[in-house]
C-alpha cells in the first residue's frame, strides 16, 4: 500500500518548509531511515528521512517549493502501485494539513497563518474543495473584522476561542490573543490596512525598479520573532564601559597555554559568555521569562547562553547549555563548533532552542556600541561592542587603556533598571577581574 | 352676458380660495323651484371658414400645407423604420390628426406660449417647428435627438419652443399644463398653455382636478381634448357615460366648445378665440374631434373598428381638404403642391440619414440629466 | 441664535426664502386662511398675500402637478402636503413627473420644487395616516429626500432645499413640530444636502438614525454611556443622497452598527444602509448590522399596539448591546 510522505514539523516554530533538494530519484528504492531530501525550515536545513521501505513513486513538489506542515511531499510504495487515491486525497488542499483539520478549514486557516501572502487572494473566494463529509460545525465562525485582524497580525483563527454568539470569534477575542503577545493598544491601530491602498501607479516595468527577494523561512522567523519582541517587550537599555585591559592580557595568557596544549583558542566572546553565565547565577531574576499566557514570570534554573551568529542571509543563535558549569575551554570549543554548523546550515533545532540569555557581538565590525532586540522569551540580551584603545588617566597620568562597551537590553516586564544595572555591574566585575572567571 | 356672470362668480371663488372672503353671505337655502341649468357651447364645424376670414395669405396656406404634410410623411417613414427595427419601444402615430397640431401651432406665439401633450407627440413637435432631424434622431435613440436619446417617441421636449413634452402616463401631464399656465400668470408674461390630451384621459382624476384648479385660479390654459374616438382600443361610448366631452367645461364654470379636427381652419378659428380668452385668464375646454388612421401603437391592428369607418374618415383627410381648398380657390397648383410633397419627402429622407449617422449616446451619459447637481453621488 | 419651535424654524426658512426670491411660493391645503393645518405657515398669507400663499382644494395630484408645471416654467414652488400619507394620491406626479422629466428631456428642464409636510406615524392615527415614506421616495433617482431631526437642521436644510435646482421631498413630523431648539437666524445659514451630522462621537457602536428616531438614538447613547459604553450617533439628515461615507468612516472606528428607522422594515432606509455598510465596510464589522424599525405590519390604532409597533429605545438599546457582545 502506497504511503504519503508529508512535510514533518521540524522545529517548534516551523510552519512550513522549503524542499531544497531531492536526494533520491523517482523509481529509486529506499529504506527506512534513508534521507531522501533536504528541507529548509525557518531555522535550518534539515534532512528528510523516510520511515518505511519502498520505491519513491512520485515527487509531488519540486525543488524550491514551499510546503506547509502536513502537506504532501512524495509518495512511497511498490512499483506499479496506484497512487491516484493519495494524490486525490491531497489535491484541492494540496500542501494543506492532511488530517489535522477538515478541508473547509483550509481557507481561513491558511489565510490566517500566511499573512505574507497576497492578503486579498483568499477573501471571498470559496474555500478550496470543501469536500463532502465535513461537518458544518467545523467552519470557523469569525466576524469579518476578526478575520481581517487575524490576517494582519498573522494569527491562526483555529487557535482562538470565540466568545461571541455560537462561538463566533470577534474583535475582543483577537485583542485577547494579541494581548498575550503585545499591548492591546496596538490592536486599535492596524494602520497599514485601514488606509486605502495607494493607487497603483502605472509603472512601465516594475522589475527594473527593484529586485524581488523571496522571504525565506529564516527571514520570516526573524521578522516575526523580533517584531513580536520589539512590540511586546518594553525595552530599556543600560550601557557600561568596561576596562578590559586585564581581560585582554588574561586571554592572551590563556591562548598561549591553549596553543601549547593544542586546544582551540578562546575568543573574547567566550570570556563574555562565561562572565554572563556566572553573573546570571548570581542574578537569577535576569535569567527569566515573562509568560503572560501562563500568568507568571519564570526564573530558569539552568543557564543557557544563546550566541548570535551572523550568516550570509540572516542570523541564528546556537545555545551553549549550562554555560555557568562549563570551563572556558569547553565554551570556546562548543561555540566554535556550533558556529561552524550554523554557517553550514547544519544546526539541529535542539541546538538552537532553550536559550535563557543571549549575547550579540558586533565588535569585530568595529561597532563600538549598539542596542540589540531581546530574543524572546529571554528577559535580556547583551550587545557587545568593539575593544577600543583609549587614553585613560591612571595615577594622574594619561596612559593607553582598553575599553569595551556592553549594552544590556532589558524587558521591563521582568527586569527593572536597578536590577539590570546590578547584573551588568557583576558582568563588568568579572571582565575587569577575569581571574574570577576561573573560580 | 352669461360669460360675464360666470367671470364674476369665479372671481369670488378665487378670492375665497386665497383666504379673502368678499363679505358675501353664502346661500345655504335650497330653492323651492327646480334648478334649470343651461350653457351654450360654441361649435366649429368643418368647411365653415375661409382663409380670408382667418387672415391667411397664400404663403401661409402653403406653409400650413407643408407642415401637415411633413408630419404625415415623417410618421410614414417612422413606421417603416420601426419595421426595420431602427426604432424600438412604443411608436404612436398621429396620422390623420395633423390639422389639430398645425392649427394649434398657428394660433399661438411659439416660444412664448407653452404646449404640453401626451405620448402621441410627433405631430405637435413638428408643428411647433422642431426639426425632422432631431425628432427622427430621438426615435432612433441617438445623441442628436431632441431629448438626447433619453426620451424616445413618447417624450419629445424642446425648451426653446416651450414645448414641455411628450408624456407617457395618460392624464398625468394635465396638472403640469395647469402649473405651466400658473407660472405664466404668476410672472405676468402674457403666455398661455395649450394642454393637449386624449379622450382616454377624460377618465383620469387628474384631468378633472386640473380643470377645477385652472378655473378656480383663473389660469391661462386651454384644455384641448383630442377626441380620436378610441382610448387605445376602447371606443369612447364604451368608456364614458357622457361622451360629449366639451360639456365637462360646464362643471368647472368654464366655456367649452366642439371643434372639427379634420379641418385646420376650424381648429384655428376655435383656438384663436380661446387662446385670446386664456390671455385674459379665462381657461376653457375644447373638444376637438379627430381620427387616427393607424392603430393605437405599432402593435395594434385596430380590429375594434371597421374598414368602412376608416375609409369614410379618410375622405375627410385634413391634408386633402386643404389641398382641394387651395386648388379650388386657385391658390396653388397640383405641380406646386406635388413639388412641396417631394421636398417634404426629401427632408424626411434626410432626417433618416441624419438619425442613422448620429452617434448613440455615450454610456457615461446615463448619469447625466438625472440631477441638476453636477456631482450627485450615484450608488454603484 | 434664537430658541424656536421646529414649525417656526420651517416657517422662518420659507419666509426668508420667499423674501429673497420672488419665484418662491407656498401652495397646499389650508396653508393660507387656516394658517396651516399644523400652523407651520401661520401668518404667511398675511405677510405675502394670496398670490404667493395659495390654498388649494383637496386635490393632491392636481396641486402637486401644478407645482411641478410651475417649476418647469420658471418658478420655485413649495408644495405642502398636509401629511405625506396624502402624497400617495399624487404619487405619479412625484415619481414620474418631478423625478423624471429632467432626464427624459435630456436635461432641458430643471424642476426646483420642494414637497414638504409631516411624515411617518404620529400616535394613534391608524394605518393610512402613519406611513413613513422616506424609502418610498428615495427609491426614485431624480428626487432628493431630506428628513431633519431638529429645528436648526430643519431651517438650514429647508433653505438649501428651496434653493436646490432638483426636486426635494422634505419630511417633517407632527410630533416634532413643537420641539424647541436653538436656531441659527442668519438668512444665509444653509446646511448642504447630502451631508450627515455626527451628533455624538463614540467608540463602541455607531447608531444611524434620522428624524424622530434620532432622539431615540440619543437616549440609547445616554443609557449606554451610564454603563461605560460610548455610542457614536449619526444623523444622516438627507436620505437621498445618503452620506454613506460618514457612516462607513464611523464604523471603521466602532466596528458595529445599529440603524433606527421608523419605516416598515422591508426595503427601507435601514435596508439600504445595512447593505451599503456591509459592502463598504465588510472587513471592519465585528457583528452583523442590526436595525430597529417599525413592525412589518400596517400601523395599528390601539394605544398598546401602536406603541409596540414603533421602534423603541429599549429595542435599540438591546440591539446595541447585542452588536457589542455584552449582555
Amino acid at each position: 500500500m502506497a504511503i504519503p510522505i508529508e512535510m514533518p514539523k521540524m522545529s517548534d516554530t516551523m510552519e512550513e518548509g522549503v524542499l531544497v533538494a531531492w536526494l533520491v530519484e523517482e523509481g529509486q528504492r529506499v529504506s527506512a531511515g534513508d534521507v531522501i531530501a533536504q528541507v529548509e525550515t525557518d531555522k535550518a536545513t534539515m534532512d528528510l528521512e523516510v520511515y518505511d521501505d519502498g520505491v519513491l513513486l512520485k515527487k509531488v513538489v519540486k525543488e524550491g517549493e514551499s510546503v506547509p506542515i502536513g502537506g504532501l511531499i512524495a509518495v512511497l510504495g511498490e512499483e506499479g502501485e496506484d497512487i491516484s487515491e493519495i494524490l486525490e486525497r491531497y489535491s484541492g488542499k494540496k500542501k494543506a494539513p492532511a488530517k489535522a483539520e477538515p478541508a473547509s478549514e483550509a481557507a481561513p486557516a491558511e489565510a490566517a497563518s500566511q499573512p505574507e501572502q497576497s492578503a486579498r487572494a483568499g477573501d471571498g473566494a470559496p474555500a478550496p474543495a470543501a469536500t463532502a463529509g465535513d461537518g458544518a460545525e467545523t467552519r470557523i465562525k469569525a466576524s469579518p473584522l476578526a478575520r481581517k485582524l487575524a490576517r494582519e497580525y498573522g494569527l491562526d483563527l483555529r487557535t482562538i476561542q470565540g466568545t461571541g454568539p455560537e462561538g463566533r470569534i470577534v474583535r475582543r477575542d483577537i485583542e485577547a490573543a494579541l494581548a498575550r503577545q503585545r499591548p492591546a493598544v496596538e490592536v486599535a491601530a492596524p494602520a497599514p490596512e485601514a488606509a486605502p491602498a495607494p493607487a497603483p501607479t502605472p509603472t512601465p516595468a516594475p522589475e527594473l525598479l527593484y529586485e524581488s527577494v523571496p522571504i525565506t523561512p529564516m527571514r520570516r522567523t526573524i521578522a516575526r520573532r523580533l517584531a513580536q519582541s520589539k512590540f511586546t517587550a518594553p525595552h530599556f537599555y543600560l550601557t557600561v564601559d568596561v576596562d578590559v585591559e586585564k581581560a585582554v592580557a588574561f586571554r592572551q595568557q590563556l591562548n598561549e597555554l591553549a596553543e601549547a596544549q593544542g586546544r582551540p583558542k578562546i575568543s573574547f566572546n567566550d570570556l563574555i559568555t562565561k562572565a554572563c553565565a556566572l553573573a546570571l547565577r548570581q542574578h537569577p531574576e535576569i535569567n527569566a521569562s515573562y509568560l503572560e499566557q501562563e500568568g507568571e514570570i519564570r526564573r530558569w534554573k539552568e543557564i543557557h547562553i544563546g550566541v548570535a551568529v551572523a550568516l550570509e542571509d540572516g542570523l541564528v543563535t546556537p545555545v551553549i547549555r549550562n554555560a555557568d558549569q562549563k570551563g572556558l575551554g569547553q565554551i570556546a570549543e562548543e561555540t566554535r563548533a556550533l558556529a561552524e554548523k550554523a554557517r553550514q546550515r547544519k544546526l539541529q533545532p535542539q541546538e538552537m532552542e532553550g536559550a535563557t540569555f543571549t549575547t550579540s557581538n558586533l565588535g569585530m565590525y568595529g561597532i563600538e556600541e549598539f542596542t540589540a532586540i531581546i530574543n524572546p522569551p529571554n528577559a535580556c540580551i547583551l550587545a557587545i561592542g568593539a575593544i577600543r584603545d583609549v587614553p585613560v588617566v591612571k595615577n594622574g597620568m594619561i596612559v593607553p587603556g582598553k575599553r569595551m562597551r556592553l549594552t544590556l537590553s532589558c524587558d521591563h516586564r521582568v527586569v527593572d533598571g536597578a536590577m539590570g544595572a546590578r547584573f551588568l555591574k557583576t558582568v563588568q566585575q568579572y571582565l575587569e577581574e577575569p581571574l574570577n572567571l576561573l573560580l | 352676458m352669461a360669460s360675464k356672470t360666470r367671470k364674476k362668480q369665479q372671481a369670488t371663488q378665487v378670492d375665497q380660495a386665497a383666504g379673502q372672503p368678499n363679505g358675501q353671505v353664502v346661500q345655504l337655502q335650497v330653492p323651492s323651484k327646480p334648478i334649470h341649468f343651461e350653457q351654450t357651447f360654441e361649435t366649429y364645424p368643418a368647411g365653415a371658414y375661409t382663409h380670408e376670414e382667418l387672415g391667411l395669405s397664400r404663403e401661409d396656406l402653403l406653409a400650413i400645407y407643408r407642415n401637415m404634410l411633413l408630419q404625415r410623411r415623417f410618421e410614414e417613414r417612422a413606421a417603416q423604420m420601426y419595421g426595420k427595427q431602427k426604432i424600438a419601444g412604443f411608436l404612436h402615430l398621429y396620422i390623420g390628426e395633423e390639422a389639430v397640431s398645425t392649427g394649434a401651432a398657428w394660433s399661438i406665439k411659439i416660444g412664448h406660449d407653452s404646449v404640453i401633450t401626451a405620448y402621441r407627440d410627433h405631430g405637435i413637435a413638428l408643428a411647433l417647428g422642431m426639426t425632422a432631424n432631431e425628432c427622427m434622431a430621438e426615435l432612433f435613440g441617438k445623441i442628436d435627438g431632441c431629448s438626447r436619446g433619453k426620451g424616445g417617441s413618447m417624450h419629445f421636449f424642446k425648451a426653446e419652443k416651450k414645448f414641455f413634452g411628450g408624456h407617457g402616463i395618460v392624464g398625468g401631464h394635465v396638472p403640469l399644463g395647469v402649473g405651466i399656465a400658473f407660472a405664466h400668470k404668476y410672472k405676468e408674461d402674457g403666455g398661455v398653455c395649450l394642454t393637449f390630451f386624449g379622450d382616454g384621459a377624460m377618465g383620469q382624476g387628474t384631468v378633472h382636478e386640473s380643470m377645477n384648479l385652472a378655473a378656480l385660479y383663473k389660469l391661462p390654459v386651454v384644455f384641448i381634448i383630442e377626441n380620436n374616438q378610441y382610448a387605445m382600443g376602447t371606443a369612447v361610448w364604451r368608456a364614458f357615460a357622457n361622451t360629449e366631452f366639451y360639456r365637462y367645461a360646464a362643471n368647472y364654470n368654464m366655456p367649452g366648445a366642439l371643434v372639427d379636427g379634420m379641418d385646420v381652419f376650424s381648429v384655428m378659428k376655435a383656438l384663436r378665440k380661446y387662446v385670446a380668452l386664456a390671455r385674459e385668464y379665462q381657461p376653457s375646454v375644447l373638444e376637438v374631434r379627430t381620427y387616427r388612421y393607424r392603430g393605437h401603437s405599432m402593435s395594434d391592428p385596430a380590429k375594434y373598428r371597421t374598414k368602412e369607418e376608416l375609409e369614410a374618415k379618410k375622405k375627410e383627410d385634413p391634408i386633402i381638404r386643404l389641398k382641394s381648398y387651395m386648388l379650388q380657390h386657385g391658390l396653388s397648383t397640383n405641380e406646386e403642391l406635388d413639388a412641396i410633397d417631394a421636398d417634404v419627402k426629401k427632408e424626411v429622407q434626410a432626417s433618416v440619414e441624419f438619425a442613422e449617422k448620429s452617434p448613440l449616446p455615450p454610456l457615461e451619459s446615463i448619469y447625466e440629466d438625472v440631477y441638476a447637481q453636477p456631482d450627485y453621488p450615484f450608488l454603484a | 441664535m434664537a430658541i424656536m419651535q421646529f414649525r417656526e424654524a420651517i416657517r422662518a426658512a420659507m419666509i426668508e426664502e420667499m423674501e429673497r426670491d420672488e419665484r418662491v411660493f407656498l401652495i397646499g391645503e389650508e396653508v393660507g386662511q387656516y394658517d396651516g393645518a399644523y400652523k407651520v405657515s401661520e401668518g404667511m398669507l398675511k405677510r405675502f398675500g394670496p398670490k404667493r400663499v395659495i390654498d388649494t382644494p383637496i386635490s393632491e395630484a392636481g396641486f402637486a402637478g401644478l407645482g411641478i408645471g410651475a417649476a418647469l416654467n420658471g418658478l420655485r414652488p413649495i408644495v405642502e402636503f398636509m401629511t405625506f400619507n396624502f402624497s400617495f394620491v399624487a404619487f405619479d406626479q412625484l415619481v414620474n413627473n418631478a423625478a423624471k422629466i429632467r432626464y427624459m428631456s435630456g436635461g432641458q428642464f430643471k424642476i426646483p420644487i420642494v414637497f414638504r409636510g409631516p411624515n411617518g406615524a404620529a400616535g394613534q392615527l391608524a394605518a393610512t395616516h402613519s406611513t413613513s415614506t422616506e424609502s418610498v421616495y428615495s427609491y426614485f433617482p431624480g428626487l432628493k429626500v431630506v428628513a431633519p431631526s431638529n429645528p436648526d437642521d430643519a431651517k438650514g436644510l429647508l433653505k438649501s432645499a428651496i434653493r436646490d435646482d432638483d426636486p426635494v421631498i422634505f419630511l417633517e413630523s407632527e410630533l416634532m413640530y413643537s420641539m424647541r431648539g436653538e436656531v441659527n437666524e442668519d438668512p444665509e445659514y444653509l446646511i448642504p444636502l447630502g451631508k450627515a451630522r455626527i451628533a455624538r462621537e463614540g467608540e463602541d457602536v455607531t447608531i444611524v438614525a434620522h428624524s424622530k428616531s434620532y432622539w431615540i438614538a440619543l437616549e440609547v447613547a445616554d443609557r449606554l454611556a451610564e454603563e461605560g459604553y460610548s455610542a457614536e450617533v449619526i444623523d444622516p439628515r438627507t436620505i437621498r443622497p445618503f452620506d454613506f461615507d460618514t457612516v462607513v468612516q464611523s464604523i471603521k472606528k466602532t466596528n458595529r452598527c445599529v440603524i433606527i428607522d421608523e419605516s416598515n422594515p422591508f426595503a427601507s432606509v435601514s435596508s439600504e444602509v445595512a447593505f451599503q455598510v456591509q459592502q463598504r465596510a465588510f472587513d471592519y464589522l465585528d457583528a452583523p448590522v442590526l436595525r430597529v424599525t417599525a413592525k412589518d405590519t400596517p400601523a395599528p390604532y390601539a394605544k398598546n399596539l401602536i406603541e409596540y409597533y414603533m421602534p423603541s429605545a429599549d429595542a435599540a438599546y438591546e440591539a446595541c448591546k447585542k452588536v457589542m457582545y455584552v449582555d
